[in-house]
């Protein structure tokens, strides 16, 4: 039941670069990737694209289809018309690389920004006790398969590169959240320092992200929406700002 | 253009499970290490994993011991596994798994708030420690994070966040060098520009996992090519039965775009059973001799066992992987298979739809988006696919050290020993974790011993010459497609069943694609170009293939991950031999070599009827070595 399709693809480099048009062999089930690899394989040997496990877990192949950000590997060719040209192009919120891959070092950088886990001192390996329902407020953001495509849908940098230095993104929010929900872990201020170093006051939660994600991760709902609230109840309550300033307590 | 070049102490190629823990353990003993990725960082095949990692807590059932464990493993390889590093496995699993809690993993829960532990195939108590069935992402990204931790810490100290510790993501090695006969580095390219970087270090830890992508239906990513196989091969190292391969019996096997795709083991844990197109549930057929005392015979037995283990023998689509691969292969050669050559696995009869998606919320994922199945309703369809190697560099149990190449370390799936003939499920996590630090540790103590060994113009020379040769041909062969035919040479001739008529037909034909890869040319220039990826890839899977086609013809009997239609039973003379793989530069040749004795002490830890099953009258004689 193999049928021919119509493929634009975006080749090119840093310097220069357009779409592409192919035809290319699609089979029955399947995806984006799969007619990618085959137009690899056959007519342009050096088309570079990212990939590594080919089933949604791994968060590589990363890229816009239509338009839109989407992991290739899960997205179906059946799901669009059979007329219909899919266009697939690099993630615009990165710097190109070549063709289909771009320079995501943007996220590897922030990532050694976020302060790591800080275990608690006199807990010994093997007597931590923790309660399934405590510890799946943070397991729902360690689902995170880095696919930074919610970096990328993010508005407050896909087309304003200066924000990139003082804005995380939202996986990295949802770090944050998961730390600060963690429920072994020492370090204090994790919601001021997000909203403080890391950008959390910029998002205005159009919740882009989360229409993105690939794993279904309620990024503004369950992470950035109540760090913002416990933000502003600490810095606008009268009484807490002041058992702050005579406790010297800070209480994020 | 001058040439890239850094000087580490220790230098870990792969960023794996084994990768990243032995280069947490090199950089915690003070030296400064570099870790080489093939892609980006945290993407290795390790966040496939689903199931869990086992290891005796005896949080859920507390008869559990490192014991009980090292038995399991040593049945589940059929006597073939290295004892001592069995031993060392099942006792330090424990303290692996508690230390990633301490790294800030967040394991599922017991109700009295341990780290909760689930059944799987061949594990006589629940042994897995789990996240869902997402447990190797919960290692990977621990442990990337416990990198990120130490570069912080560096950086207070230093200033400079990487000056301890530093990743090198998308860059392949080519060649690991050496001078006066040990080890001194690594010579690679980016992936990105396809320029070249030279590594000088001392010792190098090889954790570059399997080989999937020899074959053709595979539940391994891309990157699964034998890197680490071929490098020890090539750099002077020993491999130690390649043709045990672990055809895991649950791919996905419709549509085929995502054929070989890895249903998890867990399903079965949960309660899965498998039927054929008769709806017959067929394991109660294929229960060998050896697991009969273990394994419940009839279908009401087998469905007590879920809620009553003390008191039932467990359902036979938990034996191990090995039996149950093949009865799938003989049910669906028998023509009792479902209509894509697979058989059904169904999981909605047991568990309620709420509990399905809580704890195998992956699986319900990748059969709703990619094969239109909704689990929670209806049955899967599964068959096997290649998954793991358990053949890899011969190493010592102890300090993971290569045989015969002082400097070189390699620990995860790439080293051999540790699975024997079959691995269980769940063994794979912690043996990165475990073998992944004493790699760290082994290369440690050897850096503080030797120092640094300078690399010489002349094998940079030689190495990069390597690199330029596919862009100087031209018109030469497709990378793509010698790969393509590779992969069908393998299926159909070095596949889960074998013979040696087929085996002589493949090492034939593995032997002319290798000369043709000698022409390979490439298109494009060297920016990010897969084609020119791929070619050195093929050189490495070639070789694997070449060593994996020539142990299993030499190994005549059936055994755990290696199935001989011409010999088809296990033979207790080959219970004592490890086909063991060298490389002259231009063959792989093997050799037979005795297996080490089993210690007196680890001897009598099993019932002398069990080793029976197993060991030569004289064996049992001596009960183990003194």
């Amino acid at each position: 039941m193999a049928r021919n399709i119509k493929l634009r693809i975006w080749r090119g480099d840093s310097t220069d670069g357009g779409l592409k048009d192919v035809v290319v062999e699609a089979n029955e089930g399947e995806v984006v990737l799969d007619v990618i690899h085959r137009v690899q394989a056959t007519q342009m040997g050096d088309l570079a694209v990212r990939w590594n496990c080919k089933a949604g877990k791994c968060g590589s192949c990363s890229m816009e289809i239509n338009g839109k950000p989407r992991l290739a590997c899960m997205t179906q060719v059946a799901s669009f018309g059979e007329e219909e040209t899919i266009t697939v192009t690099p993630l615009r919120a990165f710097p190109i690389i070549k063709d289909l891959v771009t320079d995501v070092s943007f996220n590897y950088k922030k990532a050694m920004e976020i302060p790591a886990y800080e275990h608690p001192k006199d807990l010994a390996p093997g007597e931590a006790r923790m309660e399934q329902i405590d510890v799946e407020r943070s397991q729902e953001f360690r689902k995170c398969i880095e696919c930074f495509l919610c970096q990328d849908v993010c508005h407050v940098v896909r087309d304003h590169e200066e924000n990139k230095k003082s804005f995380a993104g939202p996986r990295f929010f949802i770090r944050i959240a998961e730390l600060d929900m963690h429920p072994l872990d020492m370090l204090k201020n994790r919601k001021k320092t997000a909203q403080e170093e890391h950008g959390l006051g910029m998002c205005n939660i159009t919740k882009c992200c989360t229409e993105v994600c690939p794993e279904h991760i309620r990024i503004t709902d369950n992470a950035i929406i109540p760090m913002k609230e416990r933000v502003a109840d600490i810095k606008y309550d009268p009484v807490r700002w002041l058992g702050t300033k005579i406790r010297k307590r800070e209480g994020l | 253009m001058t040439l890239e070049r850094h000087t580490y102490d220790v230098l870990v190629i792969g960023a794996g499970g084994a990768g990243l823990r032995a280069a947490v353990e090199a950089r915690e003993s003070g030296l400064r290490v570099a870790i080489i990725c093939k892609s980006l960082f945290g993407k290795a095949h390790t966040v496939m994993a689903e199931g869990g990692a086992a290891a005796s807590m005896g949080n859920v059932n507390d008869k559990d011991s490192w014991m009980v464990h090292f038995r399991d493993t040593m049945r589940g390889g059929k006597f073939l596994s290295h004892f001592r590093m069995a031993e060392l496995h099942a006792k330090e699993a424990p303290d692996r798994i508690w230390e990633l809690e301490t790294w800030g993993a967040l394991f599922d829960r017991t109700k009295e708030g341990k780290i909760s532990q689930r059944n799987f195939g061949g594990h006589e108590y629940p042994r897995l420690a789990h996240v869902g069935d997402r447990t190797g992402l919960e290692l990977i990204r621990t442990m990337q994070q416990k990198i990120v931790a130490l570069q912080q810490k560096d950086g207070r100290e230093t200033g400079d966040m990487e000056s301890g510790i530093k990743v090198f993501a998308e860059l392949t090695i080519t060649d690991i060098l050496k001078e006066n006969g040990k080890i001194s580095g690594a010579y690679g390219y980016w992936r990105e520009s396809g320029e070249e970087v030279l590594f000088e270090a001392p010792a190098v830890v090889i954790a570059t996992g399997g080989v999937g992508k020899t074959f053709k239906i595979t539940s391994n990513s891309w990157e699964g090519t034998g890197d680490g196989h071929a490098l020890a091969l090539k750099a002077g190292a020993n491999l130690v039965d390649m043709e045990f391969l672990q055809f895991h019996p649950t791919g996905m096997v419709w549509p085929p775009s995502v054929r070989g795709i890895l249903v998890t083991e867990s399903v079965r844990g949960e309660g899965g059973v498998l039927t054929n197109n008769l709806g017959e549930r067929f394991m109660f057929k294929y229960i060998p001799d050896v697991f009969k005392d273990k394994y419940a015979d009839n279908e009401a037995e087998a469905d007590r066992w879920y809620t009553d283990q003390d008191n039932n023998r467990r359902p036979p689509e938990l034996l191990p992987r090995d039996e149950v691969a093949r009865a799938i292969n003989t049910e669906v050669k028998s023509g009792r298979g479902t209509e894509h050559g697979g058989v059904f696995l169904d999981v909605s009869k047991r568990i309620s739809a709420e509990i399905i998606k809580k704890r195998l919320p992956s699986m319900w994922h990748q059969f709703y988006e990619l094969a239109g199945v909704d689990i929670t309703k209806e049955a899967m369809e599964v068959g096997p696919t290649c998954h793991y190697v358990m053949g890899g560099v011969e190493v010592e149990p102890d300090t993971a050290a290569a045989v015969g190449v002082p400097g070189l370390f390699a620990a995860g799936e790439v080293a051999g020993g540790m699975h024997g003939s079959n691995r269980l499920g769940g063994n794979s996590l912690t043996d990165l974790l475990v073998f992944g630090r004493r790699a760290g540790m082994g290369a440690v103590e050897y850096v503080k011993n030797n120092g640094a060994n300078p690399v010489s113009e002349a094998a940079i020379t030689a190495a990069a010459s390597k690199i330029q040769a596919p862009f100087d041909r031209e018109g030469g062969e497709n990378s793509y497609s010698l790969h393509a035919e590779l992969q069908e040479i393998t299926h159909n001739l070095v596949g889960i069943i074998r013979t040696g008529s087929e085996l002589r037909d493949a090492i034939t034909k593995i032997a002319e694609i290798r000369k043709r890869s000698a022409n390979v040319s490439v298109s494009g220039g060297r920016k990010f170009n897969p084609g020119f990826h791929l070619a050195f890839d093929l050189d490495n899977m070639l070789l694997v293939a070449e060593s994996t086609a020539k142990s299993a013809i030499n190994r005549e009997e059936s055994r755990g991950g290696h199935t001989r239609d011409d010999f088809p039973v296990m033979n207790e003379k080959w219970r004592q031999i490890n086909n063991i793989s060298s490389f002259d530069g231009n063959q792989v040749s093997i050799r037979e070599q005795a297996l080490p004795v089993i210690p007196k002490e680890l001897f009598e830890l099993f019932d002398i009827h069990e080793l029976e099953k197993y060991m030569t009258p004289e064996e049992i004689a001596k009960g183990g070595s003194n």
